[in-house]
């Protein structure tokens, strides 16, 4: 579904991503960590079409159609959906306005009936029901005045109605307590299907106690620097980033 | 500056010519005369003076502007049931081309009780009020426009709200240009006088039926009296070749509350002044502004707020949208007189400037001689925000369609304080109008 192949970018002049490789096919879950700083989320916002991100090499296809020549707008509508780290406040659009216009943009795309307000209504409740978001959210502007988890809670709420082919998701568990990252989880894995597939952006490996991955990547300086299944994430949690990189960096200099 | 000069003195000659076929009361006649000197006096400013600064008004001044003609029959009646704006499912009253027209006027049930008519009806029927209150509010000894709309007063709207009514719908003043290829003035004049304890909405408008070059020079006075609510509302959608002078002046007496809506779309060259005097204490106004403009339109907001009694407060919120190579100015005086203590007054302009060739020039006047005051302004300038764009991109939401969202957005603000829905709808299709973004507008890409 989506490859990666050789993928550098640069973000005001300065290279972050080194030549990443990556696979991830329909079915799968995949989990990339890696140290502050390391890529994870410039790579996000690459796939995602974010133009402040400049990609000076490499290819990544997406169903086999060349991704980086989409526009956002384009890869959203063929169902690619990035749940951001820090989501965006847009004062003055409403939550339910907005979520409408997106899920019926998708809509037109696959040439299915726009929905109007009031059986949008009735989707955007039944989705609510299970992340616990309350009806308030829907009329208040977009993001406005969130606390950190209403936000994070707001993204997994978005990707349950846009209900997308590839999820990335962005340290959507960070600072969460355990009910709400729970319900985060919940509602991800109500998402799992075996046309779809995730990519989970995380520092923390309770996490994947409730999103179980078929394969966690190690990301750092720019470069995935290991691969492995979901035990590679608690070996990560007791030894940390340290041995990776030193061992990434003696590799080099042999 | 020639050119100027002789534009001057042929507003003078026509004033001679004109003044012997007016049958004035006496009392107008001097307001006139005395309005006609101090406009020879002053002529049209220039940006040598302050208030004058960002605004060259030297194309009105230049072109040799007659007395508009009544338009050829017919033709306004069809033309002007085209436009949305003209009919906001209330009360109206109808002038066209400076004159009233009786037959595009419909007064029924919403104004009962109150006395609607234009003003020269008035005049002759001697109302006592118009003496009492013509050419006290807008003050023409120290202004040129207005001097030039007093002596030249032909005709407007007056309207008397008795005390204690309280009106459920609005009355609108709408005031539509035909300029059929000739470059006509009008000087609407209008007068409301809400009485006390009474509540209503005036909307103010002027529309063009061509996209012709003219010049509107418009002065109206609002009293509102003690303890009463007044929204005023005043909207500019002139033709993009038009040239609008405004002037909003508003009295308000004890316990009195105004809320004004200045809103600016049309016109090449407009300037829309509102100045409030807070005569009576415990008085408070909200003065709320919107101008939208693009290609290569000039829009100037002059804003005077007097607090000349105790304890009174004003708020103020205006909002600009500029877009290609449009400019746009926002001055906001604010004055507090000695003695008005405990004043509260908050300014606030925000402008959005979605092209590298807009401008905006916003400025805070304060003049303070109290000392117990508070007083508050902050401006600001933005572009739409890139992460906004991205994050509804993102989210499948077309570029162009994200731009019109947060555009709208930012200019619902001020939209969504209009308490009259129809008025409200209808000004947020010409926002769109203005900046070519269709509401319902899909992007194919
Ligand atoms: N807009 C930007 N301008 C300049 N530098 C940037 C920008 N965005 C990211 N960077 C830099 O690129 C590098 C990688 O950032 P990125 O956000 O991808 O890291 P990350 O792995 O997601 O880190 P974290 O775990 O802290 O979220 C960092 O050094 C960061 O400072
Ligand atoms: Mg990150």
């Amino acid at each position: 579904m989506l490859r990666i192949k050789n993928l550098q970018a640069k973000v005001a002049g300065k290279e972050i991503l080194r030549g990443i490789d990556l696979s991830v096919n329909v079915g799968e879950v995949h989990a990339i960590m890696g140290p502050n700083g390391s890529g994870k989320s410039t790579l996000a916002q690459v796939l995602a079409g974010r133009d402040l991100y400049e990609v000076t090499g490499g290819e990544v296809t997406y169903d086999g159609q060349n991704l980086l020549a989409l526009s956002p707008e384009d890869r959203a509508r063929a169902g690619i959906f990035m749940a951001f780290q820090y989501p965006v406040e847009i004062p003055g659009v409403s939550n339910m306005y907005f979520l409408r216009s997106a899920l019926n943009a998708i809509r037109r795309n696959r040439g299915l009936e726009e929905l109007d307000a009031i059986d949008f209504l009735a989707l955007a409740r039944e989705k609510m029901k299970g992340l616990e978001v309350e009806e308030g959210l829907m009329v208040r502007p977009v993001n406005e005045g969130f606390s950190g988890g209403e936000k994070k809670r707001n993204e997994i709420f978005q990707m349950s109605i846009l209900e997308p082919r590839l999820a990335i998701l962005d340290e959507t568990d960070s600072g969460l307590d355990i009910d709400a990252l729970k319900i985060v989880a919940n509602g991800v894995n109500a998402l799992r299907s075996p046309e779809r597939a995730i990519i989970v952006v995380t520092h923390y490996q309770r996490l994947l106690n409730y999103i179980v991955p078929d394969f966690v990547h190690v990301l750092s300086g720019g470069r995935i620097v290991k691969s492995g299944g979901k035990e590679l994430a608690l070996e990560l949690e007791h030894r940390g980033y340290g041995w990776l990189e030193d061992a990434v960096a003696a590799g080099q200099s042999a | 500056m020639t050119a100027v000069k002789e534009q001057q003195d042929a507003y003078f000659s026509t004033f001679q010519a004109r003044e012997r076929f007016l049958s004035d009361p006496s009392w107008l006649g001097e307001i006139r005369r005395a309005a006609m000197e101090r406009f020879a006096e002053l002529g049209f400013p220039t940006t040598r003076q302050e208030e004058w600064r960002f605004t060259n008004v030297a194309p009105i001044a230049r072109v040799p502007f007659e007395l508009a003609q009544a338009p050829k029959d017919g033709a306004p009646l069809a033309k002007l049931r085209e436009l949305p704006m003209a009919d906001l499912g209330c009360d109206r009253l109808v002038f066209v081309n400076g004159r009233f027209s009786p037959e595009l006027t419909r007064l029924g049930d919403s104004s009962q009780g109150v006395k609607v008519c234009n003003l020269s009806e008035a005049l002759a029927a001697g109302t006592p009020s118009i003496e009492e209150h013509l050419a006290r509010h807008a003050r023409f000894d120290d202004h040129a426009f207005i001097a030039l709309n007093t002596a030249f007063v032909q005709d407007g709207a007056y309207v008397e709200i008795p005390r204690g009514l309280v009106l459920e719908k609005p009355i609108y003043l709408l005031h539509v240009t035909a300029a059929n290829g000739r470059p006509g003035v009008t000087h609407p004049r209008n007068l409301v006088i809400a009485g006390p304890e009474s509540q209503a909405t005036i909307i103010e408008g002027y529309v063009a039926l061509d996209d012709g070059a003219y010049f509107t020079n418009a002065v109206s006075e609002v009293v509102v009296g003690d303890n009463a609510v007044t929204h005023y509302c005043r909207l500019q959608n002139e033709s993009e070749q038009a040239f609008h002078f405004g002037a909003l002046n508003v009295r308000l007496g004890r316990d009195a509350n105004a809320t004004t809506y200045s809103l600016g779309l049309g016109a090449a060259l407009a300037r829309q002044e509102v100045a409030v005097t807070l005569d009576g204490e415990g008085s408070e106004c909200q003065l709320n502004g919107l101008y939208v403009v693009s290609g290569r339109q000039h829009i100037d907001n002059y804003t005077t707020l007097d607090h000349a009694q105790p304890h009174t407060a004003s708020r103020e919120f205006y909002k600009g949208v500029l877009d290609e190579k449009s400019s746009g100015v926002f001055h906001g005086r604010i004055i507090v007189r000695p003695g008005a203590q405990k004043t509260d007054a908050k300014q606030s302009n925000k402008n959005l400037l979605l092209s590298d060739d807009a401008t905006i020039n916003t400025k805070p006047q304060l003049e303070i001689y109290a000392d117990d005051v508070k007083c508050t302004h902050g401006a600001t300038i933005g572009q739409i925000d890139p992460e906004a764009v991205f994050y509804l991109r993102s989210r499948a939401i077309g570029k162009d369609e994200a731009r019109r969202m947060l555009t709208y957005a930012f200019a619902n603000d001020i939209i969504g304080r209009i308490k009259y829905e129809p008025l409200a709808s209808r000004l947020g299709d010409a926002v769109f109008a203005r900046l070519g973004i269709g509401p319902g507008k899909q992007e194919p890409q």
